[in-house]
Parts: structure tokens; C-alpha cells; sequence
């Protein structure tokens, strides 16, 4: 058995283990058991890469094992990592390791959908097969619907059903989106490797095809990366979901999208990829300032953050579509990040709503005298995210400006201009938050007796707030491995021509 | 050569780490042990930028230049072709920078203990002001433009967390979001310029001689005045420069000596320092826009110079000033029009000059910023209403303060006075419109800084108030650093700076070429000013501004209220982005393209619930349908 697939061998004996236990007790200990050795498996998957190519390993994809599933379909259980999947193989671990602690309190049921939905989110990540891929991505959003619809606050149930149908709304797209590129193909695996290479010349798919699965699959994934117009689900979502689903959604889940889109849509078709992709381009330039602005007039805290999120993973997918190796890294890097901010920032959002039971910035004030430690590190979770050096935000949006910024044309050049005016205004959302809800003098009654974090919580926080700085600090290591990944898709796409004639703005 | 000099690593190593201790382990020390600590490793880091400076300035010149030397520099983040490197680079105007703020902050560190003391939150000041040591530091030893911007930012946040140390302040929370914002509104525009920059020179480095650059940097001249402006834009965010200058006066609602330090002697000459750093590139490739800097520098003098006139919170005064002096700076940059050094025409002496004023503007106005404190200190409020007389009670802080005063006015023997005179030259030597624009302001400095000096020190003094508290000179700690400060003002003038700090490097005497005319003319100039300011404000009663005020109520209303420019931004910021923008966006978000998928999933609802009818179960509908549908099929056969 191939040590890949040990992710998910871990999430199914944690639900197995959740099953027979009783007591708080027992469960605690079956998901901090698990979730640490999740998190010590991808960082020894990480030591082993790296180590691995300092080899002089140069395959695309390390440690490939594939598997028989259903022969008839040609679909076959193939595991795979490259450096662009270790990096969010080791995001997915701190978030559901910190996630466990931050949900402390929860019942069993709780615990059993939070696991099998991590099981699906590193499933997605370790496979390089479509149809596997395909169904750990259903695997990661059903549980979505209960842990929402049954522990969700406020408009729950309203909140996800909606989430789950734009989200099945967007697998529909995708699920013919793939089966398009498996026949296009030529119907002979599902393997995403396999088709890319298939090449003799020209592509596998035909061009006209191309066009027409391009669109659906990118569009299936950008519903999950919130991809403007499709991202509404975002701020009820989140405002619904427990923070620990937050967390896991918007640090992880919405990552899945960019991945998908990079990892199937643009590499398996590569042409329109080139061809079509300044439609998504304008989208996700309005993502990204659309998503700063409408944080900018917010009251409740989740929604700030979830149309924050709008902004960032806007970026995340922007750097993608650049089609160039460091914007492409950079992106990268910015799923890392923005996982890892926000996940804190909903980490803190919980906590602190868990106190005053409010979300309301207009009823909070002064908290930083009530609970120092969590208002400093919602200081820090604000500056991270306003991509302030020193964390991981300003390595990733520097990167991807770099990156953008070598598209000399004006088409580029604009977007990219109007996506750095993301900066400011991120800046104006952010502390308008912390001047409102943190600074000031606190004079309600009942906020005045309220408690500051708990030990559990702390170690959530504090982890978080490691990573993010380490992050920032130390760039160079993961970001060379990102690279590493990153570069073979990047040459493939561009190793075929453009047809710019199709983009009015060129 | 380079690794002599591998120790600088420590200059920013120790008060980085000061700041991790301060800040995690801080609030677990008592207030007197959390200072020392701060102090003493920025007495560490003040004794080894003194030995940096001696080593440096001590080596033997090659080719009659002091070399540019680079003990470290690493590869922090590979983008591609580019990278972004974070070093070390050791030369003379990095090297006069590591002196300036060592010494500023040594002392801002040191009368921090008398003038925090007791406050809440002591361990975490001391935290942030190492953070922000440790930033300048970085910023001003940068070997390459991207490394420089992320101090830059580093410093900006640092300034952020200090003007709203005292947080449950309202306008210390308003000013500290607004210095964020408007400088960072600035620095989009210098991220832009540097990206730009960095993909058509293909190089992010200060190393302009350096052949390879040299090559890709010619070949990116069609662009590099468009690149240069925008860093200059950015530049003008840090530095203060119309229109961009609004956050500063705000700025000074956060402790005084973090204005001192951070808000009159280093963060804010930045900007200068930026452009000084890019200058190679400006003189040979954007000469012209280098003059649009000049003039905006210019205007920002004067429009400052007139708000100082107007204001009665000293420690606006100070920041009017401040930006003023800023402004001089600038100006002296942007009327070089030449690299070498030595020609009868001083194309090239504002370079010099502006580094050699920043150097002792930065002694002279962290004395008046310290003797502010001083001030606020003994009668706790910044209003000179409530002062006046105050030279009996405080014999130091006035001595110290008038020798400030006489220093910025520029009367000899006084830094200021040789620095400013340097300013004077280059812009006459640039255009005469220039030169006597510039020496009309440095006649406005010497009058409201000596407007400023009476109100405090002379004219009536508030007995109700003092009555109730006896003002009294503050304790040793805060006197030291400006009697210390005033030392360096007193000597500062005769340094031979020029043969530090050059435009080209080389050695530059410019006491042989010191314009003894222009000095006395200037001189002169500054004296009647003062003497004016006497004749207005030293006595109790003060007629003659009185009648001024009367005469022009309109004016001073508007210098007061800085020309209603803040009223501006905020009906921008507030009635526009929020309302017109934001506002509706969100609504946009919320109803229209959320709406249309509650419409959706409504639509889909309805539908299921309309032909749910024909899932009756009842055989005769059923039936009925089914004929119905063979009769219409029927007919469409015939048909």
C-alpha cells in the first residue's frame, strides 16, 4: 500500500474510533490522536519530498501508486503528490489539527462529519485521478450541509441549503466538465497525468472541445473558489457555519477550487485555458475588488472576513490565470496563506462570539482590556491579512504581483494594477474592525466579566499564528518547492499557442 | 573588505529580538526591567553603528570614493528571473542613516523612562519602539528597492501601533487608522513603480554600476521616469508631502517621544532617504521629473510653513514644521541637476545638502519634540494657552529649546544653520525663483518657530492653571537626551559632511565653497523674522496679532483649520468610497446577484410545486392525459 494513502486511512480509523468510544473524553482523544498524527504525516511527507528531490528526483508527480477501481470506466484509484499538493496536504493538516481545538465542546455526531469531511478534503489532495478527485470533492461538501444545517447558528438550515446547492450546482458543471475531458480524451483513462501527456503534437482534445469543458470545469471549481458571480454562498455560509467548519471551509475547502482549476481545468486543456481564460480573469479581477469593497461596509464580523475571502481567493485564482510561473507560485501561496488567515480569523470570530454572543461590530468595543490574548492575535490576524511583511499574506501577494506584472500587454497590466488597489483597501476593512471592536473603552456590563482564551484554544491560535509566521519569515523553502510544481504545469499550458484573437481586449 | 563588517547583522538582530522578548515575555517583567532592556541593547546597537560608522569612514578610498560594500546579502524569495534579496549594504548615507537613528532612538529610549513612566502598557511600548528600530535599521541598510519597501511597510505598521498606543482614545484610534491608510494608499503607488521597475530593469538592486544592471537599467529608460515618479509618490506618503501630508499632524496624538523619534526624525525622511537612494538613476534618466519633485517639495514647504503660523497645539506647530523642513529636503534633491560634485555651478550640492540637513534636522527636532514633552509633561496639555512664563519653571527645556529654535531658524553657529545654507545654495544655483521661494519659507520658519518659542516660554502666562499645578523641570532621564541632542546641534555644523557624503562620492569641501554672501544674506533674513515674532508675541499683551488675526479673520481661520484639507478627505473617504461605492456594492451583492439565486432555487420551488399536480395518482387524469397527448399526436401525423 502506498504511504499516500495513509491521509485517508487515518480520518476513516478516527471514525471508527469515534464510533466506539463514549464520553467527551474519549472523543477528544480519538481526534487529537489522529488529527497529530495527520499533521506529523504531512510534515514527514514534506521532509520525504523535499528529500526526494534534493535526490535528483525531477518526475512530475513522487510517490505514484495506482490501483484498479472500476476497469470497465478505465477508473483507477491513483494517488500522486507534487510540490503544489504537499503544501496544501500540510495546510489541511494544521487546519483540522487547530480545528479540533477549537471545536473542544462538540458532540460525537459533530466530530464524525468534521472527520469524514477532512477524509475527503486529503483524499481530493492526494489523488491524480479525476473520478477519484471528483468524489472525495462530493466526499468534503456533504457533511458541509449538516454540520451547517444542524450546528450552524442564526439562519442555519436557510444558510445550508444554500451553500450545498450552488456548491452541487457547480459539481454538476464540473461532473461534465470531466466526463467532456474523458471522452474528449478518447475515452482511455481518467488519469490526469496520463491524458496531459497523451499528446503527439497537438493536444489529446480537441480544440472545439476544449472550449466547450474548459468554461464548465473552470467555472464548476470557481463556484468553490468563490469566483465571482458564484460566491454568494460565501458570507451566509460562513455566518452559519460552527467555527471550526468555518475554519475547515474557508481554509481548506475553497482551496479545493483553486486546485481543481489549476490542476485539471488549465492543465488538461491548456489551449482554452489560454484562449478563454480573460473571461475568468475579469471575474476574478472583480472578485477582488468587489469582495475588499463590500467588506468595507459590513457589520458582522463573519461577513467581513467571508467577503475578505471573496477578495483573497479572488487572488488566488487571478495568479492562476496569469498562466506564468511565479504568479502561478504565487497563487500557490496564497491558498497557503489564506487558509491559514483566515482559518485564524474565524478561529477568533468563534471564540469571541462564544463570549459576548454578538457578531455585531456596532455592539463590541474595547475587548482588547477584556481579552488581551485574543484581541492581539486578532491584531496580528488583521495585519496578516492586510499582507503587512513578516507574514505570509505579503509573500503571496508579492509574489503574484511579480508574476502578473511580467504579462507586459495592457489587458494584463490594468487588471493587475486594479488588483493592487486590493491593498488599501483591504487595509481600510481591517482597521476598521480593530479600532471599532478592539480599541475604545469597553462599557458593557456584561462583556466587562467575560473570561479570555482557554488553553485550547490558545494552542489553536498560537499554532495558527506559528505557521502564518513562519510563513512569512522563511518563504524561500516552500516556496521553491511550490515552484517545483507549479513549473511542469505552467510549461505545459504555454508549450501550446495562444489564439489571442478571441480576447476583444488584446 | 565586506567581512569586517558582518557584525552589522547584530544592528538589526538585537532589536529584533528585543522586540520578541518585550513582546511575549514583557508583561511578565516589572516597567523598570522591560526598559532597561530595551535601552540597554539600543545602547548595544548605538556603540556598534558608531563603530560601523568609524570602521567605514575610516577605510582608505578607492578612486577617491568610499566603497559601497555589501557584507551580506541572501536570496529571501526567488520570483522567477527576479529575486528579492534581503542583505546589508554599507555606504555613506546608509552609514550617516544607522547614526541617526541609533542616536535619536537611543535617546527617545532613555527620557521614554521619565516621560512613560507609570503608564499602562510600558513593556509593550518599549516592544514596538525596538520593532520599529529594527525596522528603520532595515530600511536604511537595504540593498534593493523590494527589501526597502518591506521595511518600508514594517515601519508604517510600527508608526500605526504607536500613534494608537493609547487606544482607548478615540482620535488616537481615528489618527492612527488614518496614518495607516493614507500611507498606504501611497505605498500602492510605490509597489507599482517597483514593479514596474523590477520587470523592465530585471533587477530590484541598488547596484547600479554593476555592468549586467547598468545594461538593463539603460534599457528600461524609456520608463524609468514613469517608475521613479511612482516610488516618489510613495515616498511623498512617508514623507508628508502635499497633498499626501494629512496623517501627520494627526500623528501626534500618539506619546511625544514616539513623535520625536518616529514622526520628526527618521520614518518621515524616508521619503528623502528613497529618492536620495534612486538618485544615480533620477539625474541620468528622469532630470525633469527630479525638478517636479523639487517644486512639489516647494509648495509643501510653504503651505506647511503658513499652517505652523496659524496653530496653537505645540506639537502641531512642531509637525507643520516638521513637514516644512521634510519638504526642504526634498527640494535640495530636486534642484541637482548634475552627479558631479566640485563644479563652481553646485549642480550637485543638494544632494549633499539634503542629507547633511537631514542629519541635523533630525538633532534639532527631536530636541523641540522632547522639550514638547517636556512641556506636556510639567502642564499636561499640548495648548500654549496654557503655558506662557514658562522659562522660570523649566530653565533646561527652554535653554535647550532656544538653541533648537535658532538651529531650524538657521542662525550661525547652529547646524541649521550650515545645512539649511547648503539648501539655499543648491536652489539658487537651480533657478533664482527657487532660491528666493526658499529662503522667503526658511523666513516663515524662523517666525512661527519663534512665534511658537514666546507663546511657550514668554508672553502671558496662565496662573489659574499653574496655580493649581506648579509646573516643575522634568526629572534627569528626560533632561539628559536634550541636553545631549543640543550638544550635537551646537557641533553638528562644522562636521565636514561633504567629505562624507557626496553625490558621486568624492570629496567635496564645501566650507572653500561655502557662499559667505548668501550665509549672511540668510542670516539676516532669519533675524528680522525673529525680531518681528519678538516684537508680536514675546510681551503679556499682544496687540499686534490681535490686530492681525482681526484683520485677516478669514485667513488665519483657514491656516487654522490647515486649509480645510482634512474636511476633504473625509467628505472623499466618507460621502464617496463608503457611500457611493461600498455602500451600494454590497447592496448590489446582497440583492441583485444574490437575489437571482434565491430566485433560482424560488423558480425551481414553484415550478415543482405546479406540475406536481400531474403526479396525482388518480387514474382517471391519468387517462385523460394520456388521450389527450395520443389526439395531439394524432393530428400532428394527419397534418
Amino acid at each position: 500500500m502506498n504511504f499516500l494513502s495513509i491521509f485517508v486511512l487515518i480520518p476513516v480509523l478516527m471514525l471508527l474510533g469515534l464510533w466506539l468510544v463514549k464520553g467527551q473524553k474519549g472523543i477528544r482523544s480519538v481526534m487529537v490522536v489522529g488529527s497529530s498524527c495527520l499533521l506529523v504525516l504531512s510534515v514527514v511527507l514534506t521532509i520525504l519530498f523535499l528529500q526526494e528531490r534534493a535526490a535528483g528526483n525531477t518526475a512530475e508527480m513522487l510517490f505514484t501508486a495506482s490501483l484498479d477501481w472500476i476497469t470497465p470506466l478505465h477508473i483507477k484509484y491513483a494517488v500522486g503528490v507534487d510540490g503544489i499538493s504537499v503544501a496544501m496536504l500540510l495546510l489541511s493538516s494544521i487546519i483540522v489539527f487547530t480545528g479540533t481545538f477549537v471545536s473542544w465542546n462538540m458532540n460525537k455526531e459533530y466530530f464524525l462529519w468534521f472527520t469524514l469531511l477532512s477524509a475527503g478534503v486529503f483524499g481530493f489532495f492526494i489523488t491524480i485521478d479525476m473520478f477519484a478527485m471528483f468524489m472525495f470533492y462530493e466526499v468534503a461538501l456533504i457533511p458541509m450541509y449538516l454540520l451547517i444545517g444542524v450546528w450552524g447558528t442564526g439562519p442555519k438550515e436557510y444558510a445550508a441549503m444554500k451553500l450545498t446547492l450552488m456548491l452541487m450546482g457547480g459539481s454538476a458543471f464540473l461532473m461534465c466538465g470531466i466526463f467532456g475531458i474523458f471522452y474528449g480524451a478518447g475515452a482511455q483513462t481518467m488519469n490526469i497525468l496520463d491524458i496531459a501527456h497523451q499528446a503527439n503534437g497537438a493536444h489529446a482534445i480537441a480544440l472545439a472541445q476544449q472550449h466547450i469543458w474548459f468554461p464548465l470545469t473552470f467555472a464548476g471549481f470557481g463556484v468553490l473558489g468563490a469566483l465571482f458571480p458564484f460566491h454568494t454562498w460565501s458570507p451566509d455560509g460562513h455566518a452559519s457555519a460552527p467555527t471550526a467548519v468555518s475554519m475547515l471551509h474557508a481554509g481548506v475547502l475553497m482551496k479545493l477550487g483553486g486546485y481543481g482549476c489549476f490542476r485539471i481545468a488549465m492543465f488538461l486543456m491548456p489551449q482554452a485555458a489560454q484562449d478563454l481564460g480573460w473571461i475568468f480573469l475579469i471575474l476574478t479581477g472583480i472578485s477582488v475588488v468587489y469582495g475588499a469593497f463590500s467588506a468595507c461596509v459590513q457589520t458582522d464580523l463573519k461577513y467581513i472576513n467571508a467577503y475578505s475571502s471573496v477578495s483573497h481567493c479572488g487572488l488566488v485564482l487571478f495568479g492562476i490565470l496569469m498562466i506564468n510561473q511565479v504568479a502561478a507560485t504565487g497563487a500557490v501561496l496564497q491558498m497557503l496563506s489564506h487558509g491559514l488567515t483566515t482559518a485564524l480569523f474565524f478561529a477568533l470570530i468563534g471564540m469571541i462570539y462564544g463570549r459576548t454572543h454578538t457578531r455585531d461590530i456596532r455592539e463590541m468595543t474595547g475587548l482588547m482590556r477584556i481579552m488581551p490574548f485574543l484581541s492581539v492575535c486578532y491584531v496580528i490576524a488583521g495585519l496578516a491579512n492586510l499582507g503587512l511583511p513578516g507574514f505570509s499574506g505579503f509573500v503571496a501577494e508579492m509574489t503574484i504581483f511579480v508574476g502578473s506584472f511580467a504579462q507586459a500587454d495592457t489587458f494584463h497590466r490594468v487588471l493587475t494594477i486594479a488588483a493592487c488597489t486590493s491593498i488599501v483597501i483591504t487595509a481600510v476593512y481591517i482597521l476598521r474592525l480593530v479600532g471599532k471592536i478592539l480599541y475604545g473603552v469597553c462599557t458593557d456590563e456584561h462583556h466587562l466579566k467575560l473570561s479570555d482564551a482557554t488553553w485550547e484554544e490558545r494552542l489553536a491560535v498560537i499554532c495558527l499564528v506559528a505557521a502564518i509566521a513562519g510563513l512569512g519569515v522563511a518563504p524561500f523553502w516552500i516556496s521553491s518547492m511550490i515552484d517545483g510544481g507549479v513549473a511542469p504545469i505552467v510549461n505545459h499550458i504555454t508549450a501550446y499557442a495562444a489564439d489571442l484573437s478571441l480576447n476583444p481586449f488584446m | 573588505m565586506e567581512n569586517q563588517f558582518i557584525f552589522t547583522l547584530l544592528i538589526l538582530l538585537l532589536p529584533l529580538a528585543s522586540f520578541l522578548f518585550l513582546g511575549l515575555a514583557g508583561h511578565k517583567l516589572s516597567h523598570k526591567a522591560a526598559g532597561l532592556v530595551g535601552t540597554s541593547v539600543l545602547g548595544v546597537v548605538a556603540v556598534l553603528s558608531y563603530y560601523t560608522a568609524f570602521q567605514y569612514f575610516s577605510m582608505p578610498r578607492v578612486d577617491g570614493v568610499y566603497q559601497a560594500l555589501v557584507p551580506i546579502n541572501v536570496t529571501w524569495l526567488p520570483l522567477g528571473e527576479l529575486h528579492f534579496d534581503m542583505g546589508i549594504l554599507l555606504d555613506p548615507i546608509s552609514v550617516v542613516m544607522l547614526i541617526v537613528i541609533s542616536t535619536v532612538s537611543l535617546m527617545v529610549h532613555i527620557y521614554s523612562f521619565g516621560y512613560m513612566h507609570g503608564e499602562r502598557g510600558f513593556q509593550r511600548y518599549y516592544a514596538f519602539l525596538s520593532l520599529f528600530t529594527m525596522s528603520m535599521l532595515g530600511l536604511v541598510v537595504a540593498t534593493n528597492i523590494f527589501q526597502m519597501y518591506l521595511f518600508w511597510e514594517l515601519v508604517g505598521v510600527s508608526s500605526y501601533l504607536l500613534i494608537g498606543f493609547f487606544y482607548t482614545l478615540k482620535a488616537a484610534i481615528a489618527a492612527s487608522k488614518k496614518a495607516f491608510i493614507v500611507t498606504r494608499f501611497a505605498d500602492m503607488f510605490f509597489l507599482i513603480g517597483i514593479l514596474i521597475y523590477g520587470f523592465y530593469a530585471k533587477t530590484f538592486s541598488f547596484d547600479f554600476v554593476d555592468a549586467e544592471n547598468a545594461r538593463n537599467i539603460a534599457g528600461a529608460a524609456f520608463i524609468l521616469p514613469t517608475a521613479l515618479f511612482l516610488m516618489f509618490v510613495g515616498g511623498a506618503g512617508k514623507s508628508a508631502m502635499f497633498p499626501l501630508h494629512i496623517w501627520l499632524p494627526d500623528a501626534m496624538e500618539g506619546p511625544t517621544p514616539v513623535s520625536a523619534l518616529i514622526h520628526a526624525a527618521t520614518m518621515v525622511v524616508a521619503g528623502v532617504y528613497q529618492v536620495a537612494r534612486m538618485f544615480p538613476l533620477w539625474i541620468q534618466y528622469a532630470p525633469d521629473t527630479l525638478h517636479v519633485v523639487a517644486w512639489v517639495g516647494a509648495f509643501t514647504a510653504f503651505y506647511a510653513a503658513a499652517v505652523a503660523c496659524a496653530q496653537t497645539d505645540i506639537k502641531r506647530v512642531l509637525a507643520f514644521s516638521t513637514i516644512s523642513q521634510i519638504a526642504f529636503m526634498m527640494v535640495a534633491l530636486g534642484v541637482c541637476t548634475e552627479m558631479v560634485t566640485g563644479h563652481e555651478h553646485h549642480g550637485s550640492l543638494g544632494y549633499m545638502a539634503s542629507m547633511f540637513h537631514l542629519f541635523t534636522h533630525a538633532m534639532f527636532k527631536a530636541t523641540l519634540f522632547l522639550c514638547a514633552g517636556c512641556l506636556i509633561h510639567a502642564v499636561h496639555s499640548n495648548d500654549m494657552s496654557m503655558m506662557g512664563g514658562m522659562r522660570k519653571y523649566m530653565p533646561i527645556t527652554h535653554w535647550t529649546f532656544l538653541i533648537a529654535c535658532l538651529a531650524i531658524s538657521g542662525i550661525p553657529p547652529f547646524s541649521g544653520f550650515f545645512s539649511k545654507d547648503e539648501i539655499l545654495s543648491a536652489s539658487f544655483a537651480y533657478s533664482p525663483w527657487m532660491g528666493w521661494i526658499m529662503t522667503g519659507i526658511a523666513a516663515m520658519t524662523a517666525f512661527y518657530m519663534f512665534r511658537l518659542y514666546y507663546g511657550i516660554f514668554w508672553g502671558t502666562e496662565n496662573k489659574e492653571h499653574h496655580e493649581a499645578h506648579v509646573p516643575h523641570e522634568c526629572e534627569w532621564t528626560m533632561t539628559f537626551p536634550l541636553i545631549f541632542l543640543t550638544l550635537i546641534t551646537c557641533v553638528a555644523g562644522f562636521i565636514p559632511f561633504g567629505k562624507l557624503v557626496s553625490a558621486d562620492g568624492m570629496s567635496y569641501d564645501f566650507l572653500a565653497h561655502f557662499d559667505w554672501m548668501l550665509g549672511a544674506k540668510s542670516c539676516a533674513i532669519a533675524l528680522v523674522s525673529i525680531a518681528l515674532a519678538t516684537y508680536i508675541y514675546k510681551g503679556e499683551k499682544q496687540p499686534v496679532a490681535e490686530k492681525m488675526k482681526a484683520a485677516a479673520p478669514r485667513l488665519h481661520q483657514w491656516a487654522y483649520k490647515r486649509f480645510y484639507l482634512d474636511e476633504v478627505y473625509q467628505y472623499v473617504t466618507h460621502q464617496i468610497i463608503f457611500k457611493y461605492i461600498s455602500k451600494p456594492l454590497a447592496w448590489f451583492d446582497r440583492h441583485i446577484i444574490d437575489g437571482f439565486f434565491n430566485f433560482l432555487a424560488w423558480g425551481t420551488h414553484e415550478l415543482g410545486f405546479n406540475i406536481r399536480g400531474f403526479q396525482s395518482g388518480a387514474i382517471q387524469k391519468y387517462a385523460f392525459i394520456f388521450f389527450l397527448g395520443a389526439i395531439i399526436i394524432l393530428f400532428i401525423m394527419i397534418l
